[in-house]
C-alpha cells in the first residue's frame, strides 16, 4: 500500500471530499431526510480507505477476485449518503442516481442494503451489529486463509451498544488481527453530546481493556488518515490484535452552522438553509 | 438401520450428531453457539472440527451476528442457545441482520416450550415461533421427533438463506422410521386422517394429538392429526382441505396461544374456508417450574388432557 501521497493526489482527494460534501447536502436536502452531521464527518475517512486502502473492485461478485477483497461494514448506517458518494465516485453505480437517495425505488436505501445495491456486504442500520458481523467474517477469512481485511466503522454514539462489548470480547479473544474498527469521534448524537448523553469516553482504553490497540487520528486530514490506516494494519499484524483508530471528526464538518451540534444529526435543511449551506461549500473551494 | 418408531431419543443430541456427520462431507458447515454448546448440543461438532466451531460466550446478539458474519464468507452457519435467548434476546439481530440480508445462518433453538422444565418461567420460551413467523425470508421447521430433526437439520443445510429449527428439551419417542422417512419441506403431514375434527399440531404435543386420538376414537370421535412441521411456508391448502372434510379444527402447541400455529391456521381458514378452530397451548400466562411431565399436564398439553377438552369442544 501507498502512504505518501503527492500532492497532486491529496489535492485531487481533497477535492473529492469537498465534492462528497456537495453531494451529500444535496442529496438529504433533495430527499427532505437523512443524516448530515455524522455523514459530513466521514467524508474523509471512507474517501481515504476506498481509494488508496481497500482491495475492491466495482465489478462485485463478477469480479474474479471477489473472496479476497477487503471487506467494508458501514456500522453507522446512516452515514449511507457518504458512503453511497464513495461508490459512486469508485463506479459501482452512476453519479446520477445518488439523487434518488431515499426515494421509493431507488438503490439508495435511507440505510445500506445489500438487497438493493452491489458493493454492500450486508444491510445495516439498526446500530451495535456491525462489529459482530465484522467478527464473523474475521473469523471466516482465517477459516479460508485469506489475508484481507475487514473495516469496521462506528459511530461513537453507537458505542453505547451493549453488543459492541460483546464483539470487542469477541476480536481481542480471538486476536483477529485481520480486523479495523474505524470510531467517527464526531462527540454528538441526537440528544446531544455524548459525554452528556452518556459518556463514552475513555474509549481507547475501553478497547485496550478488551485486548485491543488503539490508535487516533485527525479524521479529516487524509494523509494522516492514509498514514493511521497504514499503521493499522502493520500493528494488528506484527501484534496479532485488532485495532480500533479513534478518529477525531467534527459533525457537520463545511457547514458552519451545523458543525459541532446535535441539531443536524437527522435534521433536512430547508430551502434557506440548504442555500446558505451550499454557499459555504462552494466558497470553500 | 436408521431410527425406528417408538425408540424415545434427545432431539438436541440427534441435532449434534447430524451435525457433526454433515461437518464430515461439508467443510462449509460451522457452528456458533454461546455457553450452551453441552445443551444444545453443539458440543458434538465442536469436538470434532474445532476450528469450525466458535464459541461465543454468554452474547447470544454477537452469536448471531458472527454466524451472520461466517455466512458472508460463504459457510453455512450454524448457531445455537436456547431459544429464549435465540430469539428474545437477539431478536433485531435476526430481523436486521440475517433475515433482512437474507444470509445463510440456521437457527438451531433448543430449550423451546414451558417444557424446560424446572428452570421456570424466565427460560420457557411461549413467543419463539410468534417472532419469528413475522420475519420476512425466515422458514420455520417444528420437529417432533429425531427422525424428523435429522432430516430438517440436513435441509437446512443445504436450503440457501435464513431457517429457524425449533426444538424442545425432551426426548421424545420417535413417530417414523427414518428408512422410509422422506421430509417434505413446506408440506403439512397428515399423520392420521379422520372426519369429526382437525388436530393441528407440530413438536412434542404431536405424539400427545396422536395418543389424544386413540382415546377419543374409544368415544366414537375421529380425529384427523396433522403434523404441520413447516410452520413457514404454511401449507394453507392442506389445512383448508382437512377444515372443509372435519368442519372442526383445533390446534395444539407448547406456545402461547398468541402468534404461533394456532394464529397461523386461524389466518389461513379465516381468509380463505371460515371454521371454527379453537386454540389449545399455553394461555397467555408465563410458565413456572416443576418437572416436565407435571407441567405438561397442567398446561393440559398430554394426550389425556387434550382429549377431555377436544371432547368438551366438540359438545
Amino acid at each position: 500500500m501507498q502512504t505518501k501521497l503527492s500532492p497532486i493526489e491529496l489535492s485531487k482527494l481533497q477535492k473529492i471530499a469537498h465534492e462528497m460534501r456537495i453531494s451529500i447536502l444535496k442529496m438529504v436536502y433533495n430527499a427532505q431526510s437523512g443524516h448530515l452531521g455524522g455523514n459530513l464527518s466521514a467524508v474523509e475517512l471512507l474517501l481515504t480507505l476506498y481509494k488508496k486502502v481497500l482491495k475492491h473492485d466495482k465489478n462485485w461478485k463478477k469480479s474474479k477476485d471477489f473472496q479476497n477483497r477487503d471487506r467494508f461494514i458501514l456500522s453507522k448506517g446512516h452515514a449511507s449518503a457518504a458512503l453511497y458518494c464513495v461508490l459512486a465516485e469508485e463506479g459501482y453505480f452512476d453519479k446520477k442516481e445518488l439523487m434518488t437517495f431515499r426515494k421509493f425505488g431507488s438503490k439508495l436505501q435511507g440505510h445500506p442494503s445489500s438487497r438493493f445495491l452491489d458493493g454492500i456486504e450486508v444491510s445495516t442500520g439498526s446500530l451495535g451489529q456491525g462489529l459482530s458481523i465484522a467478527c464473523g467474517i474475521a473469523l471466516g477469512l482465517k477459516l479460508d486463509n485469506i489475508d484481507s481485511f475487514v473495516y469496521a466503522y462506528l459511530g461513537d454514539g453507537e458505542i453505547q451498544e451493549g453488543q459492541i462489548y460483546e464483539a470487542m470480547m469477541n476480536a481481542g479473544h480471538n486476536r483477529l488481527d485481520n480486523l479495523i474498527a474505524i470510531i467517527d469521534r464526531n462527540g454528538y448524537q441526537i440528544d446531544g453530546h455524548t459525554e452528556c448523553v452518556k459518556c463514552v469516553d475513555p474509549i481507547d482504553k475501553k478497547f485496550q481493556s478488551f485486548g485491543w490497540q488503539t490508535l487516533s487520528v485527525d479524521g479529516h486530514n487524509i494523509e494522516r488518515i492514509l498514514e493511521v490506516y497504514e499503521k493499522a494494519k502493520e500493528i494488528a499484524i506484527q501484534n496479532k490484535k485488532p485495532v480500533a483508530i479513534i478518529a477525531n471528526t467534527v459533525k457537520g464538518k463545511g457547514v458552519s452552522f451545523m458543525e459541532n451540534t446535535a441539531a443536524w444529526h437527522g435534521k433536512a435543511p430547508n430551502k434557506e438553509q440548504y442555500e446558505a449551506a451550499l454557499k459555504e461549500l462552494e466558497e470553500q473551494n | 438401520m436408521g431410527m425406528t418408531i417408538g425408540e424415545k431419543l434427545s432431539v438436541r443430541k440427534t441435532y449434534g450428531e447430524t451435525l457433526a456427520e454433515l461437518g464430515e462431507t461439508r467443510s462449509d458447515i460451522v457452528a456458533v453457539d454461546a455457553d450452551l454448546s453441552c445443551s444444545t448440543m453443539t458440543c458434538c461438532f465442536g469436538k470434532k472440527f474445532g476450528d469450525r466451531f466458535f464459541n461465543a460466550g454468554i452474547a447470544e446478539q454477537d452469536a448471531i451476528c458472527t454466524a451472520a458474519g461466517l455466512a458472508l464468507c460463504g459457510k453455512t452457519a450454524f448457531v445455537s442457545t436456547f431459544a429464549i435467548f435465540a430469539t428474545g434476546r437477539a431478536y433485531d439481530q435476526i430481523r436486521n441482520t440475517v433475515a433482512y440480508s437474507n444470509l445463510n445462518v440456521k437457527i438451531v433453538a433448543t430449550h423451546a416450550g414451558v417444557t424446560v422444565g424446572e428452570d421456570g418461567a424466565s427460560h420457557q420460551m411461549l413467543e419463539d415461533v410468534g417472532l419469528m413467523r413475522g420475519i420476512p425470508n425466515m422458514v420455520i421447521l417444528v420437529p417432533s421427533d429425531s427422525v424428523e430433526t435429522k432430516a430438517m437439520v440436513k435441509f437446512a443445510a443445504d436450503y440457501q438463506g435464513p431457517v429457524y429449527i425449533r426444538l424442545s428439551r425432551t426426548s421424545l419417542v420417535n413417530i417414523h422410521n427414518e428408512d422410509d422417512y422422506k421430509f417434505e419441506f413446506g408440506k403439512a403431514q397428515i399423520l392420521e386422517e379422520g372426519k369429526d375434527v382437525t388436530l393441528i399440531t407440530n413438536g412434542e404435543t404431536v405424539i400427545e394429538a396422536l395418543n389424544a386420538r386413540k382415546i377419543l376414537l374409544e368415544k366414537g370421535i375421529d380425529a384427523e392429526v396433522i403434523n404441520l412441521h413447516t410452520v413457514k411456508p404454511l401449507d394453507t391448502q392442506t389445512i383448508i382441505n382437512s377444515a372443509k372434510k372435519t368442519k372442526n379444527v383445533i390446534t395444539i402447541e407448547n406456545h402461547s396461544i398468541y402468534n404461533g400455529i394456532g394464529s397461523a391456521v386461524c389466518e389461513a381458514l379465516s381468509e380463505n374456508c371460515p371454521t371454527k378452530v379453537t386454540r389449545l397451548g399455553i394461555k397467555d400466562v408465563f410458565g413456572q417450574s416443576g418437572e416436565q411431565r407435571e407441567l405438561m399436564h397442567y398446561y393440559r398439553l398430554t394426550a389425556d388432557e387434550l382429549a377431555e377438552d377436544i371432547e368438551k369442544i366438540l359438545k
